[in-house]
């Protein structure tokens, strides 16, 4: 066990990371190669964990991408027993409820965030984002259930029945397709939940990137006799506009893999498209999660591995754009996001 | 040595040992599982490997499948746990699922209504064999219709599930059901999401007495033309409370149990029947058993006689024919045992129709002696 | 505003557009109060959501509850979460003696050996894209390399899943929180002679310890409740956990959680499973919130350093 060398020889002030870094001794230090040795496993076995799960997840759909080629992303039929698996469904149903989600969310978010970078007083503003902040923490369980025993009661005896009465009834995509079962049970359903669960992380990152407007900038606007939404329109959200759409992309991302809440809201349709957003659907990840563990034949389980193949693709997809957009972020504003 | 060397022969190390430490976890792992895993043949003749105090312990028999007879097998899991101090630890996950289970062994024994034919139980080294009668139910979710007084026949029924008969006011329906106002509003179809024997046998059901309207196949999972589904035959009847104006099929007892609505159906005989353990066991009672041998693949629906329930059927017990471990399995038969034996009284209470002593006497001869574990019979 | 500038040689812009003063003073009056409104529809729908777990939650929570296992007999009134919040324990602090020990090398490597080296900068650069995998994905990869393969479920298996999406969370907070620690104490603690892993473990880490454990706190909530994770891995059982082996154990068999007998519970169409989910519900968010709140009130920083 090596210990601090009181006889101070002429090491002072070695550079981070340096290879001199360490002091001479005679004794043989073993301590510092060790942990950097320790440490570098870390790092490396951390790599090497996430490039494992790509690559194993490759492994195991590769027979459901040459049995199936294409037809996994064309058709709609979804069926074990004829060897038939089109996530068509999955598809339009992941995307259709994400897409619902960010349509009630953003704007919600950038309203939040705007009222609390301007609009109230700033100790006021640190509570309810502290408040908003642990809200991104309840977990997706809370939500289906919340989701389910009143939500979707809600939407089927009331909301639904109400849109269609109106004129918007007859827009295609609100208008009931033939699968419609009530508007409860739904794609819309589903997206107002997932809403409520990334309004938090949204409005998050948009309060903080909006508070990274320079003071001065602002100041300089509201002492030219801007009102506080024009501020907010041409100079604000001009500084924030990389940092916020990184945030919606981000928030996109996990959306789109939302699995639990999902399960509970959608429908579990997996054989029909949604021809309107209150028709029932599926979605990728609770398709995996429902009928995962019942899946004995091989091309099934392989279908499956290569459904999770696609969205793991798809999130990192979003994840490298968040990414790139909020590196513009630090150029511009020359900080983190 | 110079620094970097020493930095890569030290990375090695620690690999290399982080390698070794989770080779050495896994083998204590799957050395110690005492679930029934066979994956290496051990000759006939070889002692059974010994087991660690813990694990004659534990006590647990792992099962999973069909939501069908969980309510029951939970029960007598519950009683026996009472009685003899084993647990059983039954997880619901679906018929498919018990199926994937057993067959993958992760489990000591698998549940499903929807039996397995003859040359899938060879390929798959499994034996089965029937564990208790129950019926499905069809429920729904009407404010003015009390339980039990809908009535539906087999091709409303159909028409209802294949999406031709889509309001409640349908003439189809009000013309059965002259005493009753039905509201003119949208049916709510509810079906199965998962792999689901009791999906196995209602669309038997639909497929031998309304052949004409219902088009879609008879199987665990089939492509339904309309519908949400819900995960287990607990999911279906949550959806059918949840949303008014649904329609759900389930296995009798959760119907009962959570006070739904049933409806009453039409048998092959004409007869207007509700579903009761008197209309399930004249049902039952046409069961010829012994012909169905080895497999007992039996469907139960649609079955002749003025009391039958049209939509009854059996339940299945699946098991690995070769047993790894003896201890394990001789617990878990003498479990088995105890439920045909003792448990015909808590079956009743819930509406199912235990199997006759004479099928188990047939069970225990024909299809129990050729479930071994190293070579010798586990039961008796 | 201004009149434009008025010099003969002005280049030709476009006129001003006259704008009143009072539609500018309208626009921003309607823009302040669909922010209020919004803002107030925001924060209402979650209270709702606070409101509703608070009230069916509250009304499962009896003594019952925290001592009785899962009731094998659906039609039951008693029984309880205890044992599945024991494995849901069990099972999250196995994830974190997995992943809190190699997330802190991992960012220690990052900060303070690899920083803008080709290796540190691929492994950066993996971990922030695989970060937000969804956890469905997690727990079938756990399946295919666990599971399955030892033909059997396990509560390792589930705590090796959940540790899957700690480990990138827990890299990335370390190495932000050591970036941050003035080169200044690094510095001094190497000139007074002390070997590089102590200056760091001794000296950094003391220094930085706030951020760390609020680092660590916050991945173990982020997985404290996940369901989908644990679906095919742990699975769920209505005991006791009976030990490390065996069909019962952790490395053996299924074990309880609060996430799936919460999903479990949910899909039952019997009132007491329902009411035994939403107090399971209330638990974890309670738990969950509950940490939040101690880390930032213990180690105030937060965001600010």
């Amino acid at each position: 066990m090596s210990t601090v060398d009181i006889d101070i020889p002429p090491q002072a002030g070695a550079p981070r990371g340096s290879a001199s870094a360490e002091p001479r001794g005679h004794r043989l230090r073993l301590g510092d190669p060790i942990f950097r040795g320790l440490a570098t496993a870390s790092g490396v076995f951390l790599a090497v964990a996430m490039v494992g799960l790509g690559v194993v997840l490759v492994i195991d759909s590769w027979p459901a991408i040459t049995g199936l080629g294409t037809k996994m992303l064309t058709t709609v039929a979804w069926s074990p027993s004829t060897g038939e698996y089109g996530a068509l469904a999955a598809l339009v149903g992941t995307f259709l409820s994400t897409i619902v989600a960010m349509i009630i969310a953003v704007p919600l978010a950038l309203v939040i965030a705007l009222l609390l970078v301007e609009l109230v007083h700033p100790k006021v503003a640190r509570v309810v984002g502290t408040v908003i902040e642990m809200l991104a923490s309840i977990p997706s369980i809370v939500f289906g259930m919340v989701g389910i025993f009143t939500i979707v009661p809600f939407m089927q005896d009331h909301v639904v029945p109400w849109v269609l009465s109106t004129p918007l009834g007859k827009v295609p995509g609100i208008e009931p397709g033939p699968n419609y079962a009530g508007g409860g049970v739904s794609v819309f359903t589903a997206g107002v939940v997932l809403a409520f669960m990334v309004l938090p992380f949204i409005t998050a990152v948009s309060r903080d990137v909006m508070k990274m407007v320079p003071q001065v900038t602002k100041e300089a606007g509201y002492g030219l006799g801007s009102t506080t939404w024009e501020v907010m329109r041409k100079i604000s959200l001009r500084y924030a506009n990389s940092g916020i759409v990184g945030a919606i992309f981000i928030g996109f991302g996990r959306a789109l893999g939302e699995t639990m809440a999902v399960a509970f809201l959608i429908g579990s349709v997996f054989t029909a498209l949604p021809h309107s957003v209150f028709d029932p659907g599926t979605s990728i990840a609770s398709l995996i999660a429902l009928t995962f563990s019942e899946a004995t034949d091989k091309l099934q389980i392989s279908a499956l591995i290569e459904l999770g193949l696609i969205l793991f693709v798809l999130t990192i997809v979003f994840q490298i754009a968040a990414q790139a957009w909020l590196r513009r972020v630090q150029r511009v504003t020359g900080g983190r996001a | 040595m110079q620094h970097s060397t020493r930095v890569r022969l030290l990375l090695g190390v620690a690999a290399l040992l982080a390698v070794v430490a989770m080779a050495i976890g896994a083998a204590a792992c799957g050395s110690s599982s005492s679930s029934s895993s066979s994956a290496s043949a051990t000759p006939a003749g070889t002692p059974s490997p010994t087991l660690t105090p813990v694990q004659m312990q534990s006590g647990t028999n792992v099962g999973a499948g069909a939501t069908f007879p969980a309510p029951i097998y939970l029960k007598w899991g519950d009683a026996y746990n009472t009685a003899k101090g084993v647990k059983l630890n039954y997880q619901p996950i679906g018929s498919g699922g018990g199926i994937a289970a057993i067959e993958a062994k992760l489990v000591n024994f698998g549940a499903s209504d929807a039996p397995l034919q003859e040359a899938d139980l060879t390929a798959n080294g499994l034996a089965q064999f029937p564990m208790i009668v129950g019926g499905d139910v069809v429920v729904v979710h009407l404010n003015g219709v009390a339980d039990g007084q809908l009535k539906l026949t087999a091709d409303v029924l159909a028409s209802i599930y294949m999406g031709k008969t889509t309001m409640w006011n349908d003439p189809s329906i009000t013309k059965l059901n002259p005493g009753l106002t039905l509201p003119a509003t949208k049916i709510t179809v509810v079906h199965r999401s998962d792999s689901s024997g009791t999906t196995w046998i209602f669309t038997h059901y639909l497929t031998a007495a309304a052949p004409s309207v219902w088009t879609a196949g008879a199987d665990k999972v089939v492509p339904w033309p309309i519908g949400i589904g819900g995960n287990g035959s607990a999911g279906v009847a949550t959806s059918v409370q949840q949303l008014s104006g649904s329609i759900g099929y389930v296995e009798y007892a959760y119907a009962k149990q959570t006070g739904m609505t049933t409806t009453q159906l039409q048998n092959k005989a004409g007869t207007w029947v509700k579903p009761s353990i008197a209309s399930f066991t004249a049902a039952a009672a046409n069961a010829n058993w012994k012909a169905s041998l080895p497999s007992m693949y039996v469907v139960l629906v649609d079955q002749p006689g003025a009391d039958s329930w049209p939509i009854t059927g059996a339940s299945f017990i699946l098991v690995q024919k070769s047993q790894s471990d003896a201890a394990i399995a001789k617990q878990m038969f003498a479990w088995f045992d105890w439920n045909y034996t003792s448990g015909a009284s808590a079956a009743t209470a819930l509406d199912y129709v235990p199997i006759p002593a004479n099928v188990y006497t047939l069970v225990q001869k024909q299809v129990w002696s050729t479930v071994t574990a190293n070579g010798s019979p586990v039961w008796p | 505003m201004s009149a434009v500038a008025e010099t003969p040689q002005a280049p030709q812009m476009a006129p001003m557009r006259r704008r009143s003063v009072t539609g500018r003073k309208a626009a921003d009056l309607v823009v302040k109060v669909f922010s209020w409104v919004g803002a107030l529809f925001g924060i209402a729908v979650m209270a709702f959501v606070l409101y509703e777990v608070m009230i069916r939650g509250l009304k499962a929570w009896n003594v019952a509850f925290f001592t009785q296992t899962w009731p094998l007999d659906p039609m039951s009134t008693s029984g309880g979460m205890a044992n599945a919040i024991v494995g849901t324990i069990i099972i999250t602090a196995g994830a974190a003696l997995i992943a809190i020990p190699i997330g802190f090398m991992a960012g220690v490597y990052l900060a303070e050996y690899g920083r803008n080296g080709r290796v540190a900068t691929s492994i950066r650069m993996v971990t922030n894209v695989v970060m937000g995998v969804p956890s469905i994905i997690v727990g079938v990869f756990a399946f295919a390399i666990l599971v399955k393969p030892l033909q059997h479920y396990s509560g390792f298996a589930g705590s090796v899943a959940l540790a899957f999406l700690m480990l990138p969370v827990m890299a990335r907070t370390t190495e932000d929180i050591l970036n941050l620690v003035p080169n200044e104490l690094r510095e001094s603690g190497l000139a007074m002679g002390a070997p590089r892993w102590r200056v760091t473990l001794r000296v950094i880490c003391k220094a930085a310890r706030g951020g760390l454990i609020t680092g660590a706190t916050l991945a173990v909530v982020r997985v404290a409740g996940e369901t989908a994770p644990l679906l095919f891995t742990a699975l769920s059982s209505p005991y006791w956990i009976t030990g490390l082996f065996g069909s019962g154990g952790y490395f053996g068999g299924p074990v309880a959680n609060m996430t799936k007998s919460i999903w479990d519970g949910a899909q039952s169409p019997y009132p007491h499973m329902q009411a035994l989910a939403w107090g399971g519900a209330l638990f974890i968010m309670v738990f969950i919130l509950g940490l939040n709140i101690l880390v930032r009130v213990l180690f105030q920083r937060g965001k600010e350093w």
